[in-house]
């Protein structure tokens, strides 16, 4: 089975590609790259003045399975990332049966080898329930196909269960996916702290809950000169933390959201919900200074934090409803749109920081289209407008920050594994 | 009715003064002294909103509120029918949204709402025909109580431009402050916040607001003081160590009285901590005018009442 897609403007940072040429797979591999390629095959797909670039590579996903099949499953979640160009995501572990035992990882791995739709890699807590107490058993997580570990949607308080865990994972060759929030300092809030909170009237969240976070996890890592990941980076002073200590030499990467490159704490005040999530939406200058950090390489990646609420857990007061966006079928769009037409990225810089790098950082063996690796690739319109509806989602939720905006950019074929997984007929 | 004002109420409802222009908060106070006359007639009523229908819906137990919204729509002739969680099925888990489209599958023309949540009139209002109008929302606004205060020290100063207005209390939880602010500074008022620190909410001043927490320098050259019910029972008790203490560094008292201008204006939205906001001869004292906001209560609120119901009226005939 052979297939060849022609005449795209193939990205591909890792392999140094940015050129008008062909691409042919050989059934679920690439096999080469080059222009004019004479290859015969089963099936070509015309990609000029398209974008041709490695599948997207979301390092930061919420599948909801086992437990909140009405969010989310695995299959309608994995739908939604071939929607938007996305081959590979991470799950994190805080599903309503937290992944933290061997046996739950095994759970999840039978339903995502039958029902996955894209490639889906699991992240397993660092404690037990999540709750920062008890390490999980780290040690043997890698040989059940675990690429990271994290206890997202909350911190290890306490900084000796953290060091141990950091240590663990560095003897595994595990990535620790920080989320870096201060619970005590973030008190119960729903909204930036600042003029955001006080205008609204609602409980803030400081930008100290999350920097000061931020900064015990870099010094626990310095200080066993272990690795981490910070994820969901929301605010200017976060990424000095990060800066100074990539300067440093220590081995610390971090992703950010779309949410935060693309909107400030203004989006919020009317009060709707699907513009809640945490970390909160941040001022117009911390806006500006993940950009620059985008820009400057501070933040490697780009991962959508996909936490997918159904619409009675969203439609209600503010305060009550849950965290958090769906972003899958939007982050290229959304990427597109602001970083790429606002001149803060180029494409090859957009492509390295959504496949290669998350790769990189993960371990895994994707993000590239060498000759011989997976061939998920995607073919983009990157000029191609489209107005972010309800009905335009795939995935089981409709929550997403991006609801009414325009967006530029549409993934027209989502190739996985050598097969044609998507094409875009809607948009 | 109206004096010469080209501007007109286009709103369904009124759910903050942050997003109203000086011009609509003029119209309303001025609709509003129009009104004040019927409720000293001998009968106490005129038939603008004769046939209509308004839902008290109190998430929140309220006395004043309430009865003075009641006493406004009847006095316009609406029929008035009083919601309190108590007695709803809001008890058995109902939606805000499901509770707000059951009352206007019942045909009512106006919502007057009180609710914990801040931002819950915001939301039912963009998902109802019906009028709402926001009887007080968590710590966000509560704006007829700020355009009674404000009709109120119009009616005595004769102006709102250039006076210097003193807020007094738990800013940082206090949906009255906020209304206060929003509606001051738009008509031109300078106001200052005075409250101890941890009761001031970050970044106040970028409203155009000063911030003080020493009472003599909130009280020196003030036109009119607004002082706030301490909410012991409530969220201003985590952050102030006791009655007392607050009452000796911020109640309001004769002999602090004496440092401030002679006939400094001084307002509460009630109901009074006496001896703890301020004392009991401040309260009934000559620069009190506590009783007069709960009457001009009812022809702000009658006014409010009036403009919705008008301007959702035509909405709905040009649909």
């Amino acid at each position: 089975m052979k297939l060849i897609i022609k005449n795209g403007h193939v990205i591909s940072p890792a392999d140094n590609l940015n050129d008008i040429c062909d691409v042919a797979v050989q059934d679920n591999k690439i096999l080469k790259i080059g222009k004019n390629l004479k290859e015969i095959a089963d099936n070509t797909i015309d990609a000029k003045d398209k974008i041709v670039m490695p599948g997207i590579i979301d390092m930061h996903t919420h599948l909801r399975e086992p437990g909140r099949e009405d969010k989310e499953t695995v299959s309608s979640g994995t739908l939604a990332a071939l929607v938007g160009g996305v081959t590979t995501v991470v799950s994190m572990p805080n599903t309503l049966i937290p992944i933290d035992s061997i046996e739950n990882i095994k759970l999840l791995k039978g339903i995502i080898e039958k029902r996955a739709q894209a490639n889906v890699f699991i992240c397993a807590a660092i404690t037990k329930d999540r709750a920062g107490r008890e390490l999980t058993n780290i040690a043997k997580f890698k040989k059940e196909g675990v690429v990271a570990i994290s206890d997202d949607g909350a911190s290890v308080d306490n900084a000796e269960v953290m060091l141990k865990a950091l240590k663990k994972a560095k003897d595994a060759k595990l990535v620790v996916i920080c989320h870096s929030e201060d619970k005590f300092l973030s008190a119960n809030g729903v909204v930036n702290l600042g003029f955001t909170s006080t205008k609204m009237g609602l409980r803030g969240i400081s930008k100290e809950s999350e920097y000061k976070r931020v900064k015990r996890d870099i010094d626990l890592a310095e200080k066993i000169n272990a690795s981490l990941h910070i994820t969901h980076v929301s605010c200017l002073e976060s990424v000095e933390i990060i800066a100074k200590a990539k300067k440093k030499g220590i081995a610390v990467t971090a992703d950010t959201a779309p949410h935060y490159f693309a909107l400030s704490e203004e989006a919020v005040w009317g009060y709707d919900p699907n513009l809640k999530m945490n970390p909160p939406l941040r001022t117009k200058d911390d806006v500006l200074a993940i950009r620059e950090a985008l820009k400057q390489g501070t933040i490697d990646a780009i991962a959508s934090d996909h936490a997918p609420h159904t619409e009675n857990e969203k439609g209600i007061e503010f305060e009550r409803a849950e965290f958090g966006v769906i972003g899958l079928e939007t982050e290229l769009s959304s990427a597109i749109t602001y970083l790429v037409e606002g001149k803060i990225l180029d494409m090859v810089e957009l492509v390295k920081k959504m496949t290669i790098n998350p790769a990189k950082i993960l371990g895994i063996n994707r993000g590239t289209l060498s000759p011989g690796r997976p061939a998920d690739i995607i073919v983009v319109s990157k000029d191609k407008e489209w107005v972010v509806k309800k009905d335009s989602f795939h995935s089981k939720s409709k929550n997403s920050a991006f609801l009414g905006k325009t967006l530029k950019g549409v993934v027209e074929c989502t190739i996985l594994g050598g097969k044609i997984a998507y094409v875009n007929s809607h948009r | 009715m109206r004096k010469s004002n080209s501007i007109n109420w286009t709103k369904k409802d009124l759910l903050d003064l942050e997003n109203l222009s000086k011009e609509e908060i003029e119209l309303i106070l001025q609709t509003a002294a129009s009104f004040k006359e019927i409720s000293t007639r001998e009968v106490k009523k005129v038939p603008a909103l004769r046939g209509k229908t308004v839902v008290n819906l109190f998430y929140e137990p309220s006395t004043r509120t309430r009865i003075s919204f009641e006493v406004a729509a009847k006095r316009l002739s609406a029929d008035v029918i009083n919601i309190s969680t108590e007695t709803s099925s809001v008890r058995k888990g109902e939606t805000l949204i499901d509770t707000g489209k059951n009352i206007e599958a019942l045909k009512v023309d106006i919502i007057i709402m009180r609710h914990n949540y801040s931002g819950a009139a915001v939301m039912l209002a963009r998902q109802l025909k019906a009028s709402v109008v926001n009887a007080g929302d968590g710590w966000h606004e509560h704006p007829t109580q700020a355009l009674l205060d404000m009709f109120t020290l119009r009616e005595k100063l004769g102006r709102l431009e250039g006076l210097n207005v003193s807020i007094v209390g738990d800013i940082a939880h206090s949906r009255v402050a906020r209304s206060n602010i929003w509606g001051l500074t738009k008509l031109g008022a300078h106001v200052t916040v005075c409250a101890p620190k941890i009761l001031i909410p970050p970044s106040i001043e970028q409203t155009g607001v000063r911030v003080t927490h020493n009472i003599e320098e909130a009280l020196a050259g003030a036109d009119a003081i607004n002082v706030l019910r301490m909410q012991f029972e409530r969220d201003s008790a985590k952050s102030f160590p006791s009655q007392l203490e607050y009452f000796k560094t911020f109640g309001i008292t004769k002999e602090r009285l004496k440092s401030a201008k002679k006939d400094i204006i001084v307002m509460h939205p009630g109901p009074i901590n006496r001896g703890i906001e301020m004392s009991s001869d401040v309260a009934d004292g000559e620069n009190s005018v506590i009783l007069e906001q709960v009457t001009n209560g009812i022809a702000v609120r009658m006014a409010v009442l009036f403009l919705v119901a008008q301007a959702n009226d035509y909405i709905k005939t040009k649909k």
